[in-house]
């Protein structure tokens, strides 16, 4: 019932983060049903067993919530299906006899470790700056001390989904991280919880988000498009809007 | 004056300018095509060249003439920064670019579509800007109309007045709706009236546009 696939991967090779990286060609046979990484653990086996070094990629959890499965597929971060991870891409999205190019997510901000993997510490950084909420130790709080309305909830949820991959900046013409750092204010900006750091937050990531070289948005909107979690393009409005509001009131 | 520094600095004040400039070019393009489009009381260009006498000489016009060009300079070195500082975010381009499965091409290409835009309103302002301003060859018997026609019996000129309206459609498609995206308006109850008004504006205004100088230089306008 399952045919074999012959699949021919063009796969971005780079030894460090300073060395010039290559395109190397492999051949791998794999089953329809196995996901796009445990078709790279077939051909990492295969490399292996003959003595070459091994491919280096993300992942972890491999169930679509780690965000670490970093990959540009075909031109695609996390490949041509919507809404998915690579970890949950699988190769029936694929034909038999397919090329398929493979390279790291592309931009100055993320630095390549090695091959596939590249380093998104900036993302780390700019939640550092600001993206957390102060609250006090002791006795947990009653649940409903702070009443929510759900429609408020329904909207930090929508945005608090973002697994911080970085398909939006790997996406977007730009290297621009507007889509994540647009989440994780609106995310906190809409809760109680989120208040007292406000408008301190939003710039301080926003500062720091232009200092780790990430491009200005052009709203194109490549980045919700391609977001494995379908982060809505209104959160970047609400960014911008968080952010003019924290100037206005001269911080 | 720190206060403001932001919109000089950082991207979000920088992209601030872009749209607030924008929205007043787009409100600019209204005004500009509304008077244009009396050329089609097919008078002889009589009520056009009142309106156009009036838009020349009168204090206020003239004075709203420097907010105007102030808005269009902003405009234009801001978007060339930020197009410019965009282009160099990645170490090198993909291999495979499938940027076509996820926006426009009109949307990628604003900084394009910008300069071929500005190009031609060298050109534009050569023709009738600098005619009325500066060389002051306007009068009763050179009219702004009589300028108009005689610069729209040459097909080359035709031609690039449509292939600049043509880039202006496509610059507007997304700059129309992407000016509010900036400006943070941005909800599911209204944001759909703003891109079906912003694509109507960018089809019906550069088609008017257009067409003045094909229906002159077919003498369908006299």
């Amino acid at each position: 019932m399952n045919h074999d696939m012959n699949i021919t991967l063009k796969v971005w090779r780079q030894e460090n983060t300073n060395a010039s990286g290559r395109f190397e060609e492999h051949k791998v046979v794999a089953n329809p049903d196995m996901s796009f990484l445990e078709m790279f653990d077939v051909l990492n086996e295969q490399l292996i067993e003959t003595g070459k070094e091994p491919i280096a990629f993300d992942h972890d959890c491999r169930e679509g919530i780690c965000g670490m499965c970093s990959m540009v597929i075909n031109g695609r971060p996390h490949g041509p299906k919507r809404g998915v991870t690579t970890c949950q891409l699988h190769m029936r999205s694929f034909k038999d006899g397919d090329t398929i190019t493979v390279e790291p997510w592309r931009a100055n901000a993320f630095p390549v470790i090695k091959d596939l993997s590249v380093n998104r510490g900036a993302f780390d950084r700019i939640i550092s700056a600001g993206g957390f909420v102060s609250v006090n130790t002791g006795n947990a709080v009653d649940a409903n001390a702070i009443l929510i309305p759900k429609e408020v909830a329904d909207e930090a949820f929508e945005a608090a989904t973002c697994i911080g991959c970085g398909a939006c900046v790997s996406a977007c013409k730009n290297a621009s991280a507007m889509l994540f750092v647009g989440a994780k204010v609106t995310q906190l900006a809409k809760l109680p919880q989120g208040q007292p750091e406000r408008e301190t937050r939003v710039v301080a990531m926003v500062n720091q988000m232009d200092a780790e070289g990430f491009g200005a948005c052009t709203n194109t909107g490549a980045c919700s498009a391609e977001c494995p979690k379908q982060i809505p393009l209104s959160v970047i409005a609400n960014l911008n809007k968080e952010y003019y509001r924290a100037k206005m009131n001269g911080k | 004056m720190n206060l403001f520094s932001f919109l000089f600095s950082s991207s979000l004040g920088r992209k601030l300018i872009m749209s607030l400039t924008g929205i007043f070019l787009i409100t600019f393009l209204v005004v500009h095509c509304g008077i244009n489009a009396l050329i089609y009381m097919n008078d002889g260009g009589e009520t056009f060249n009142l309106a156009a006498e009036f838009m020349g000489h009168t204090w206020y016009i003239r004075a709203m003439e420097i907010g105007l060009f102030v808005g269009l300079i902003l405009h234009v070195v801001q978007g060339l920064y930020l197009a410019s500082t965009n282009a160099n975010r990645r170490p090198q381009n993909y291999a495979v670019n499938s940027a076509s499965a996820n926006s426009t091409w009109y949307s990628r290409s604003m900084g394009l579509l910008g300069t071929i835009i500005l190009l031609f309103l060298v050109v534009h302002l050569r023709h009738f800007w600098v005619e009325a301003r500066f060389l002051h060859s306007i009068n009763d018997k050179n009219t702004m109309f009589t300028v108009m026609v005689a610069v729209f019996q040459n097909p080359m000129a035709v031609v690039i007045y449509v292939l600049g309206c043509l880039s202006l459609s496509y610059h507007l498609l997304h700059g129309f709706q992407s000016a509010f995206q900036t400006l943070g308006i941005n909800h599911k109850s209204y944001t759909p009236i703003i891109q079906t008004v912003g694509t109507w504006f960018s089809i019906i205004i550069p088609f008017l546009f257009a067409s003045m100088p094909v229906t002159i230089f077919l003498g369908l306008i006299k």
